[in-house]
């Protein structure tokens, strides 16, 4: 976005009030802040208005795809590296169906595609989309299969084939959702462009090498089409990583700004199908398209998706509450600590370790981790007596004890005062609780 | 004719090469390596790839800390550290041994410092490539391992782990004696990763007999923040602190560690796959962010990691 004084350069400065603000600098600033809109100064050239337009726009298109409650968004990046503020629009992966399968196979991927569904730390991770293939080559084929899946499902569509006749074929069956088109090519751009204008659907545009793809994109956005996801055609993990770099680099630096669109990988019939999913998802990838995804191997995609996506200004919280481990007893230990995720992974590790049974009381200090939430006051005796009480801690062990991060050492006697229990100052690093439990 | 540009960055600084291992001619019987020398951002091969990223296969002297899992293809073997490591290497090609000398912990099997050294010495004999050594993580007790160990294999230019804030005078005399590397490591945060190299300057170690290890964190388990600060690291080393041109070892064994790796879940596919699939891809954003080199305990994930690192090479 334009500063106010940029934008103030490229109005008429006459001052005259009809924008409804006094002055133009004053409507420079409210236009800065996305409080006005251009089109209120009827003075403005078309000229200024080209120009404003082009350099508040994006520097890579927000696409959206799909409908209702399975609509997502992709594009909109602004980083090149998570830790420079965050990763808004994760990558989505896709199962494709080719319209050559037999009933059987299109309702083995549907399942699967269903199937694919986890809960983690509050959060669904599932499959985002199906696409169909049009391998027959027949437009009624296609049509028809494409209609099977949109009767199916209601995950988002990607309708592939090289065909426009095809794609016109499938689209009334792929409304009310909003499909992707994949793809115009150096081939087909015209009847595709057409196809994705009359539409109204987002359009992939491939070619196998970029200088290639910028020249195609320039026809299609002339063609009158602007959502536009790019398929940089890589053929191998380098090319996956070297070319999504040159395109987000490009656009969030804007040293060029003809690519500045989501990235669509496909990487159906490759042997390495997996690792260039997982490598699109940590270097910029929009869609992933997948002939099949095993569990064994949708589960760490997935996770390293959430894991890459997390806001790193926002700690990631575990759920409050009582955990237990290494199926304890009634005679089980309990032991305390923050809800921070990475507190809680570490010190349910180092206690799995040990192999002796124990309840792990979470305490909810905000997603902050021992010493941060004890010095902003969210980590309290008071806290931890109220969680001791209301997580039934205390009926579920016997043991009129419990053992604290030995950094808080200062709190034990406060604690030991208002439950009445044994207050045993436990390790100050997490690696030594296996030396305390066996201990015991 | 549209010409997209190619945003190559003008790094001024570049990651240092430490060879590990030493061979008869230089005093030692092994094949030598060299780990590092980037010149730019991981598998960017306009900005300068620098040497191979290598994976070292893991060995723990104590077989009841193992994971059966992950260690099913080595069969018997596992009980003999120097069998282990020989199927490592033929076997499965890794490029370096790992052993971690857990026997001598004081509350576990406690055996002697000497003992372990000479299973070090085994396992030398049994391979020609370079080798790491951990010890137990009881400080006293692996000051005077890792003694025992520069000793022992003198010549050989091992690998030693690990210097840290708390405990690294010892240990950096002993690789210093006998010219082995040393493990720097840190934990989690690139401020005391540079930390501890200046530690380990003014001590008298040279930056190229280190390798740093800001500490993994596994897929599920915070690996989002080892991936910032391996590239938080990678980034100010290329502009050119000095400090952190140290090449990254990065050890991805607790991926096993993780419940959701390895847990029987039918809904989840076979529990071995995924958790072969949990350590790779720990190494694979690893590798993404900037580690030039990795401990891997499986040898399915190592084969992954492999065939990865070939294609993130292109093949170089």
């Amino acid at each position: 976005m334009p500063t106010a004084i940029e934008i103030f350069k490229h109005l008429p400065k006459k001052n005259c009030g009809k924008c409804n603000f006094p002055t133009c600098l004053a409507f420079a600033m409210q236009l800065a802040n996305s409080k006005a809109k251009l089109a209120d100064c009827p003075y403005v050239t078309e000229e200024a208005k080209a120009k404003l337009e082009a350099s508040s726009a994006p520097p890579i298109r927000l696409v959206s795809i799909g409908a209702g409650e399975s609509k997502f968004e992709i594009g909109d990046e602004t980083e090149l590296y998570r830790h420079d503020k965050k990763f808004f629009h994760q990558t989505r992966y896709a199962i494709v169906i080719s319209d050559t399968a037999s009933d059987k196979e299109a309702g083995a991927k549907l399942k699967r595609a269903a199937d694919l569904r986890f809960e983690r730390v509050g959060q669904n991770l599932a499959m985002d989309m199906l696409g169909v293939r049009n391998d027959s080559g027949d437009p009624a084929k296609f049509a028809s299969m494409v209609a099977r899946v949109a009767k199916e499902s209601a995950l988002p569509l990607v309708l592939m084939s090289a065909d426009a006749e095809a794609i016109k074929a499938a689209a009334s069956a792929a409304r009310p959702s909003r499909p992707l088109i994949y793809a115009a090519d150096a081939n087909n751009w015209q009847a595709m462009a057409a196809v994705a204008k009359e539409l109204k659907f987002p359009l992939a545009v491939k070619h196998d090498e970029l200088n290639g793809l910028a020249g195609l994109v320039e026809k299609v956005r002339a063609a009158g089409v602007e959502d536009l996801v790019l398929d940089l055609c890589p053929r191998d993990l380098q090319q996956l990583v070297e070319r999504n770099t040159i395109v987000r680099k490009n656009a969030v630096k804007k040293t060029f700004r003809g690519l500045g669109f989501p990235i669509v990988t496909n990487a159906c019939g490759s042997k390495q199908a997996v690792l260039m999913a997982l490598t699109s998802t940590m270097k910029y990838g929009g869609i992933v398209l997948l002939d099949d995804l095993d569990p064994a191997h949708a589960i760490p995609l997935f996770v390293l998706r959430q894991n890459i996506y997390t806001d790193p200004q926002v700690p990631i919280q575990v759920k409050a509450g009582l955990y237990s481990i290494n199926n304890p007893g009634g005679d089980a230990p309990v032991l305390f600590t923050t809800n921070f995720s990475l507190t809680y992974f570490t010190v349910a590790a180092d206690i799995e370790k040990s192999r002796v049974p124990a309840w792990l009381l979470v305490v909810d200090t905000e997603g902050l981790s021992v010493m941060t939430a004890f010095s902003a006051g969210k980590l309290t005796a008071e806290g931890v007596a109220e969680a001791l009480r209301s997580s039934g801690a205390l009926e579920k062990s016997s043991r009129k004890e419990v053992i604290m991060p030995g950094m808080l050492s200062r709190m034990s006697g406060k604690l030991q005062e208002l439950t009445g229990l044994k207050v045993i100052v436990g390790p100050r690093e997490s690696s030594g609780i296996p030396k305390v439990l066996r201990s015991l | 004719m549209v010409e997209v540009p190619v945003p190559r960055e003008k790094w001024s600084g570049k990651i240092g090469a430490v060879k590990l291992g030493a061979s008869s001619a230089e005093g030692g019987s092994r094949q030598a390596v060299e780990v590092g020398g980037a010149a730019g951002m991981p598998f960017l091969s306009y900005e300068g790839l620098g040497k191979r990223q290598l994976l070292a296969g893991e060995i723990v002297d104590d077989p009841s800390l193992l994971t059966e899992m992950a260690t099913r293809a080595f069969g018997d073997a596992v009980s003999d550290p120097a069998e282990w490591a020989r199927k490592w290497v033929q076997d499965f090609h890794a490029d370096l041994i790992c052993i971690k000398l857990r026997s001598t912990n004081p509350e576990g099997m406690n055996s002697s410092s000497e003992d372990a050294a000479q299973t070090v010495v085994r396992v030398l004999k049994a391979v020609s490539v370079p080798v790491i050594v951990y010890g137990c993580g009881q400080e006293e007790k692996d000051a005077r391992t890792m003694g025992a160990v520069s000793n022992a294999c003198a010549g050989e230019r091992l690998l030693l782990g690990q210097a840290e804030e708390a405990a690294y005078k010892t240990i950096s005399a002993a690789a210093m004696a006998n010219h082995h590397a040393l493990v720097a490591f840190s934990n989690l945060d690139i401020n005391l990763a540079k930390q501890m190299n200046i530690l380990l300057a003014d001590f008298g170690v040279k930056l190229d007999n280190v390798v740093m290890d800001p500490l993994m964190a596994g897929l599920g388990m915070g690996l989002e923040y080892s991936y910032s600060v391996n590239e938080r690291i990678r980034i100010a080393a290329l502009m050119g602190d000095r400090m952190l041109q140290a090449p990254m070892l990065c050890d991805i064994t607790s991926s096993w560690e993780a419940r959701e790796a390895t847990e029987e879940n039918v809904q989840w596919g076979e529990a071995e796959e995924r958790g072969t699939w949990w350590e790779a891809t720990t190494g694979l954003a690893a590798l993404m962010s900037g580690a030039d080199l990795l401990v891997v305990r499986s040898p399915r994930s190592m084969a992954v990691l492999r065939e990865a690192i070939d294609g993130l090479r292109g093949g170089q």
